[in-house]
């Protein structure tokens, strides 16, 4: 069944088939997966140095694919609203005690949020490239704010924040199992939510802009509206994700964690993982975070080290992993999730039959 | 192959690549070894810093083990680890070689990066990590009560500060001669470079100098307007507080607008040949505070040199590197691990350390005169002792380097800091610090 007849047919109708079924079925083994599974096996080398960051990345594609896949609209400023996230949570917990981390989550994601209108503002008037400029705006103007008031980092020496103690109701998380299980309950979450807004009339109404914003408007779509709040949206989960960066992975940050360069990562993971996708983002930062650190232990593993400077060889990663995303964008220009779904799509055929 | 069992057989590939690394190494080979884990950044905007750095490590860790034959016996294995100065990748390395490596154990962990140290600081306490930054640490982290895995030894900046306020009054005649003096900090806007802005107001009320600050945002390629307020203010002196590009720029600028070389004194991170060299001509008489002194001519670097590089054994590959202030800083840091196991080794006996008796080392360091005499390391490091009370080492010291344009001449001797000036605030600072986070300070100093 095609992407298509699944929107053209309306849910309520649609008796369960072999394919819904399935569905179900990976959505249950998923959250067994993701709940029971990891946890019991992963170690603390797995959970804090790859899977913390690869969901948190992953989320932040989401992020961005909310705003650049649905919505055709540009940021390179990714970075930025995160670390107004991460710096609103850490004054929400500083000032205004016995705020429990759900709240301060949620209330640094609509500050994020209201950071994300303020800066969506001339996406009214400018499109595309233009666009993309006026949004590196924000990466600058953050980094300038966050470094020149030190109130925003209570006064601290060196202008970086430490994670606050990671708590809920009671309940330490400050174990790496326990900073899974908030960024995994966090992400679960905004996945469900991201799902309900691109399924929804708003979702729909941006890949309409996205695809002809001239027919869009003739339609009677509200243009402005619908464009200020993908960058509200996508701000909002920005922002939940600088926070679990900042508490969760790192355990501490500064404006300098969220330069440019970490927009640019977020960029990457929405174009390896394929636009307009949920999960294909989480296949995208796992090819971020997971090459470089597979790289280094196939090297570590064939003990070739000493065949070569150090250096040299460390360069020459980095050049594989440039000649594998080249690859990758040449080969299947809508990204890793395109294969997977074609994988999918032949197990339905497979089994539908 | 259909495209989709390739998709399958990519995905397969995936998994068995990631199911190598959580394989545990069987041959066990490192057992009986001391793990050194290197944290580079052999790539990215800092790497030639690090390239004399790491290779000064490398060569003073291999001269222990082909011949002096380990630490009592303890052969120390060198286990590299690229952080390209990124957090992420440090954290990564961190977690990769924080319970050891192949059987060898880990006693102590030098990030090489101060942004890396505050990241750790949580971690490295729940995991009982010791964290050791010499030159680049966590000011507050002397406290030891509170910060018992943290070790910013050797040097911090607020002792610097009052070490060239210290230059400054010699050069006068006698701090009762600084009343009226205008000294200017020209710093770079971040952390690292507002870290003297407090010590200087102290220092500045209580010798009655005149304290001038001016941030140069980062990089610090446009210096213009910045070194023209230091004319129009009339400075005596200016304080460089540079990193990378920021001052070299500063030394041509400064030439630019007529101020003096020689009343320039640079920051430890801006005394390198690197930072000195590329201002060309503008930089000859150009002052630094060093920790790291330069120069071939010390006992141990001649060892090194007979025993190391003669032999083609160095890591250098540019061996007009060695001597240089990176190089020798990499030595000086890899002497710290050394001693630091042999002290251990005294309490624990001739054996690999873990992780909380490497604590107990760095915590009871005593690299006293006779020792740096016995290490051939004579002026090139001061003497240093910790305790609970002051992870850094009591007795802070550097020198005065100046740049005769070819190379780094020592214009003074060990200019001593006087550690009872700070701390007090360095003190509340860190109790502060304790009830943000909920921590009880350690009591008992005998451990």
């Amino acid at each position: 069944m095609t992407t298509l007849q699944d929107d053209i047919l309306p849910a309520a109708t649609a008796v369960p088939s072999g394919s819904a079924l399935l569905r179900i079925a990976a959505v249950l083994a998923g959250f067994a997966i993701v709940f029971g599974v990891v946890p019991a096996i992963a170690t603390d080398y797995w959970l804090s140095s790859i899977i913390i960051p690869t969901i948190v990345m992953g989320l932040a594609g989401i992020s961005l694919n909310l705003l650049q896949g649905y919505a055709g609209l540009v940021s390179l400023g990714s970075a930025a609203f995160m670390s107004v996230g991460v710096f609103s949570a850490y004054n929400l917990i500083l000032r205004v005690p016995g705020l429990p981390l759900p709240a301060v989550l949620l209330l640094a994601g609509l500050i994020a949020a209201a950071a994300g209108i303020f800066f969506g503002l001339p996406a009214l008037r400018i499109k595309g490239f233009y666009l993309g400029a006026s949004t590196l705006g924000a990466q600058f103007f953050f980094q300038w704010l966050f470094t020149n008031y030190p109130w925003f980092s209570n006064g601290s020496q060196s202008l970086t924040i430490s994670a606050p103690r990671l708590e809920i109701f009671g309940y330490d998380l400050q174990s790496p199992a326990g900073r899974y299980l908030l960024v995994a309950t966090v992400t679960v979450l905004l996945i469900g939510l991201a799902f309900l807004v691109v399924k929804s009339r708003l979702g729909r109404e941006w890949m309409a802009i996205r695809d002809m914003e001239t027919a869009a408007s003739v339609l009677g779509i509200r243009v402005a509206r619908r464009k200020l709040q993908a960058y509200a949206i996508s701000s909002f989960f920005l922002g939940i994700t600088g926070v679990l960066w900042g508490f969760a992975y790192l355990g501490t940050a500064d404006a300098y964690t969220y330069n440019l360069d970490k927009s640019f990562q977020v960029l990457f993971i929405v174009l390896i993982g394929g636009t307009a996708t949920i999960f294909g983002n989480f296949l995208g930062a796992a090819f971020i975070v997971l090459t470089p650190i597979l790289l280094d232990h196939l090297v570590l593993a064939a003990n070739v080290a000493y065949l070569s400077d150090q250096g040299a060889i460390t360069n020459l990663q980095r050049v594989l992993f440039g000649v594998i995303i080249i690859f990758i964008l040449i080969k299947e220009p809508d990204g890793l999730s395109a294969w997977i779904r074609r994988g999918v799509e032949a197990l339905q055929v497979r089994f539908t039959r | 192959m259909s495209i989709f069992s390739k998709s399958i057989a990519l995905a397969a590939g995936a998994v068995m690549a990631a199911a190598s690394l959580t394989m545990p190494v069987q041959a066990q080979d490192g057992a009986g070894q001391q793990l050194y884990p290197l944290f580079t950044y052999r790539t990215g905007p800092y790497a030639p810093s690090f390239i004399p750095f790491g290779a000064g490590n490398i060569d003073y860790l291999r001269y222990v083990n082909e011949v002096e034959g380990g630490v009592n016996g303890v052969k120390i294995l060198i286990q590299e680890c690229e952080t390209a100065y990124t957090i992420e990748r440090g954290i990564e390395c961190y977690e990769r070689y924080k319970d050891g490596y192949d059987g060898a154990l880990t006693a102590a962990i030098y990030p090489h990066s101060s942004g890396l140290d505050v990241a750790l600081t949580d971690k490295a306490r729940i995991d009982k990590i010791p964290i050791v930054s010499p030159g680049g640490g966590q000011n507050i982290a002397t406290d030891g009560r509170v910060f018992p895995y943290q070790f910013p030894l050797i040097f911090d900046y607020w002792s610097e500060a009052q070490i060239i306020v210290d230059y400054i009054a010699q050069q006068a005649g006698g701090y009762d001669k600084l009343k009226g003096v205008k000294i200017a900090t020209l710093y770079h806007d971040s952390g690292y470079g507002r870290d003297t802005i407090e010590p200087l107001g102290i220092l500045a009320k209580k010798y009655g100098f005149e304290d001038i600050q001016i941030p140069v945002p980062h990089p610090g390629e446009q210096q213009q307007a910045q070194w023209q307020q230091i004319r129009r203010a009339g400075a005596d002196w200016v304080f460089l507080r540079g990193w990378g590009v920021m001052t070299p720029v500063a030394i041509k600028t400064a030439a630019r607008v007529g101020f003096p070389a020689d009343r320039i004194i640079g920051d430890i991170w801006s005394g390198s040949e690197d930072d000195a060299r590329p201002a060309g001509a503008a930089a000859k008489g150009y002052l630094a505070v060093s920790v790291f002194p330069p120069g071939t001519d010390y006992g141990i670097l001649k060892t090194l040199k007979e025993n190391i590089l003669d032999k083609g054994k160095s890591d250098l590959k540019d061996n007009s590197k060695f001597g240089t202030v990176y190089y020798n800083y990499g030595v000086i840091e890899a002497i710290t691990f050394v001693e630091a196991l042999r002290t251990g080794q005294k309490k624990f006996g001739n054996k690999p350390l873990n992780n909380e008796e490497g604590q107990w080392a760095l915590e009871n360091l005593d690299i006293d005169q006779k020792r740096v005499a016995e290490l051939g390391a004579e002026g090139l490091i001061s003497p240093l002792k910790t305790s609970i009370d002051n992870h850094k080492g009591e007795t802070i010291a550097a020198k005065i380097i100046q740049w005769n344009g070819e190379t780094w001449d020592t214009r003074t001797d060990w200019i001593k800091a006087d550690s009872t000036l700070f701390a007090d605030v360095i003190k509340a600072k860190a109790a502060a610090y304790a009830a943000e986070k909920g921590i009880t300070p350690r009591q008992d100093a005998s451990n």
